[in-house]
């Protein structure tokens, strides 16, 4: 129910900020594009984002804005579609003369708008692209979440660490550069662990009957199945391992995290792991802070991960522009890239010289219905 | 060995939903030589339409249960015939006279116009919803095997559905108007036969299939979006063309064999990758020294 009346208020507020946002020159406060994708299959992770930059800049307003300016941030929708982002990106920085751009969670779309950014000499900070391409592009891409390799190792870790498991089934989306670069990732740190991958099975996102390949990873025998797959497929995988009477642990990463994992999967992904970028009953004074802020601002919602890179990103960014003491690009440029230690809601950010985000990674369990708060592992 | 024999009973359950939507393709092909490329859609509508329901219909036959899910099957089945004899008099009547590649594209436009009018965030928007538990699930564990309270509806709903629609084409007075039509148009109307009727009800009957068909898929994967009906339909009008396009018996039997050539071969570590490739280049050798399908009949056409 809850979701159901949240879903139009969202979208009816985005259309309303872009409307007034649209309309209007700037007045002299500091121009910020975003973009997301607000409509559209990934649009749970678009609107979490986008959400989590909005109660940022609201934030930095209501404290007197940043250098004594008012923050403007200006949300363009890519519809989730390739092809939609460098006309937006494009829109942003030429019409509106934004001095940075926000955006965006998935890696393919972020890739479409770097060079954009890149050539026009305007930074760009993507929350929660986490494909190591991203920042490859230029000196003006950044990012405030870890990347993939580091992901991989951190579940490769777990799962013959902490799950003590010596064999391992890989279930892949070969549809996806997520999937398959957390599963190579996870395949290196796994086997250098002394762990042995006894079956690798492959997908497409969007399939519905994972059976057969199921069936084969139950005949290999596997301690424990990894899955970087995203949430829709995960929770059909899990119903129907269940139904095999596959009873070992499935583990993935990041793509997991999405309320509808738990609607669709019910009592079929309780007791799996997988790996985020922080966790929101996490006792941190920093978390509690954001939560609560959060869902004062939207209903009482609880944020996700997606949520709190979105505010990362933009308090990120904030700080940024307050040390370099201007708004011109490669003043802000350069404060990014300087960046030792923010405090951000999602841990403590150094950026390195690849531009990444170096902080922690927490792994969460699905218990009672819920994503529980499991361990924190550091870089 | 049990390996063998699980991933026997998994294509078999998957063929057997390919089986049903195939069955609905090929009976509108045998009366109007026409592929109606918007059944996936309808599918996917018959899936939403219960997705919407069941909870009204929960509040009076609580769910899961043998009734409730008759029930919202039954008024599910009831909106999806609507919606096909809506779409046949709406896009395909006024083509009637053209030639059949008009109707052809327009199908297209339709399946286009209902996938992406459902993916606007007004109507059901792009997101996976979580279908319903409609039916009480039960694993039966036979030394070792797995097979799905579920996969078991699945079966016998074709088998029963197979026999109906046989009974219906062979032995009705409607069938034999279909068939009459599907002979030749202008003979049967001239015989007497309301063939505007006639088509009209092909078109609820194989919209009331593919309801049926959405449902049951739904149930085996209960994740529904506006574009679930693609894939599965896209193999049932290949089962339906293996088994012989306009043939019924065929059309089950096509679907069985593309679910357990699918299965067995994304079974397999390595290969799992190319599963649709491997199943459908067997398709394609088969086809190459059957090209009428597995029971069709080859025709030779008057030119």
């Amino acid at each position: 129910m809850n979701r159901r009346r949240l879903l139009p208020c969202a979208t009816a507020f985005v259309l309303l900020t872009c409307f007034t946002g649209c309309g209007k020159k700037s007045d002299g406060g500091i121009v910020i594009g975003e973009f997301a994708s607000l409509t559209g299959k990934e649009a749970t992770f678009g609107i979490s984002s986008h959400e989590g930059t909005l109660l940022a800049i609201e934030t930095l307003n209501a404290a007197g804005g940043v250098l004594g300016k008012k923050v403007e941030l200006l949300t363009e929708d890519n519809q989730s579609k390739a092809g939609e982002t460098s006309n937006v990106v494009n829109k942003l920085i030429s019409k509106d003369g934004a001095v940075a751009v926000l955006g965006e969670v998935a890696s393919s779309r972020s890739l479409e708008a770097a060079p954009i950014c890149q050539q026009n000499g305007i930074p760009m900070v993507s929350p929660a692209s986490t494909n190591p391409k991203v920042t490859e592009t230029g000196d003006c891409i950044f990012r405030v979440c870890f990347i993939d390799p580091f992901q991989g190792t951190v579940m490769a870790n777990f799962v013959s660490k902490t799950l003590k498991a010596t064999k391992v089934a890989v279930f892949t989306d070969v549809k996806s550069d997520y999937s398959k670069g957390l599963a190579k990732f996870f395949k290196e740190g796994f086997t250098k662990n002394g762990g042995q991958i006894v079956a690798e099975l492959d997908f497409n996102g969007g399939d519905k009957d994972f059976k057969a390949q199921l069936t084969a990873i139950k005949g290999a025998a596997p301690d424990a199945v990894f899955v970087p797959g995203y949430y829709t497929d995960v929770a059909l995988i899990a119903i129907q391992a269940k139904q095999l009477g596959l009873t070992i642990p499935l583990c993935g990463g990041d793509g997991w995290e999405s309320q509808t994992l738990l609607d669709i999967g019910k009592d079929a992904v309780e007791g799996h792991y997988f790996s985020t970028h922080y966790a929101s009953d996490a006792a941190s004074p920093s978390v509690v802070a954001f939560v609560a802020d959060y869902k004062k601002r939207f209903n009482g919602k609880v944020p996700d991960a997606m949520a709190a890179l979105g505010y990362d990103s933009a308090m990120f960014l904030a700080d940024a522009i307050k040390r370099a003491g201007s708004t011109d690009s490669t003043a802000i440029r350069d404060a990014l890239a300087a960046t030792k230690d923010f405090e951000a809601v999602t841990g403590k950010i150094a950026i390195n010289a690849q531009r990444d985000a170096v902080k922690s990674a927490v792994i969460l369990q699905i218990k009672d219905g819920k994503f529980k708060y499991l361990e924190t592992v550091a870089p | 060995m049990d390996w063998l024999l699980q991933q026997l009973i998994n294509g078999l359950a998957l063929g057997s939903i390919y089986a049903l939507i195939a069955l609905g393709y090929t009976m509108v092909y045998g009366v109007l030589r026409f592929i109606n490329f918007a059944h996936a859609d309808v599918l996917m509508l018959g899936a939403y339409a219960a997705y919407f329901l069941a909870p009204a219909v929960s509040t009076v036959f609580p769910l899961p249960s043998l009734t409730g899910a008759l029930i919202v099957t039954l008024l599910s089945v009831m909106i999806c015939t609507g919606i096909g004899i809506l779409i046949e008099f709406l896009a395909y009547r006024p083509l009637r006279q053209r030639p059949r590649l008009t109707v052809l594209i327009t199908a297209i436009g339709v399946s286009l116009l209902i996938e992406f009018t459902c993916q606007h965030e007004a109507v059901f928007g792009a997101d996976t919803k979580p279908f319903p538990q409609l039916l009480p699930v039960h694993d039966f564990n036979i030394g070792g095997l797995v097979i799905g309270s579920n996969d078991l509806v699945v079966v016998v709903t074709t088998l029963v559905l197979l026999a109906a629609l046989w009974f219906i084409v062979q032995r009705t007075k409607m069938g034999t108007a279909m068939r009459a039509v599907s002979f030749n148009q202008q003979a049967a109307a001239l015989m007497g036969i309301n063939i505007n009727r006639i088509i009209s009800f092909t078109f609820g009957l194989g919209s009331a299939l593919a309801a049926i068909a959405g449902i049951l898929y739904a149930l085996k994967a209960p994740g529904i979006d506006p574009l679930m009906g693609v894939q599965p339909g896209l193999r049932a009008f290949i089962a339906a063309v293996l088994g012989g396009i306009g043939n019924l018996p065929g059309a089950a039997l096509g679907g069985l064999l593309l679910g357990l050539l699918e299965t067995f071969a994304g079974g397999i570590s390595g290969l799992s990758n190319y599963r649709d490739g491997i199943a459908f280049a067997i398709l394609i050798l088969i086809l190459l020294f059957k090209p009428a399908g597995l029971l069709g009949k080859a025709s030779v056409e008057k030119v």
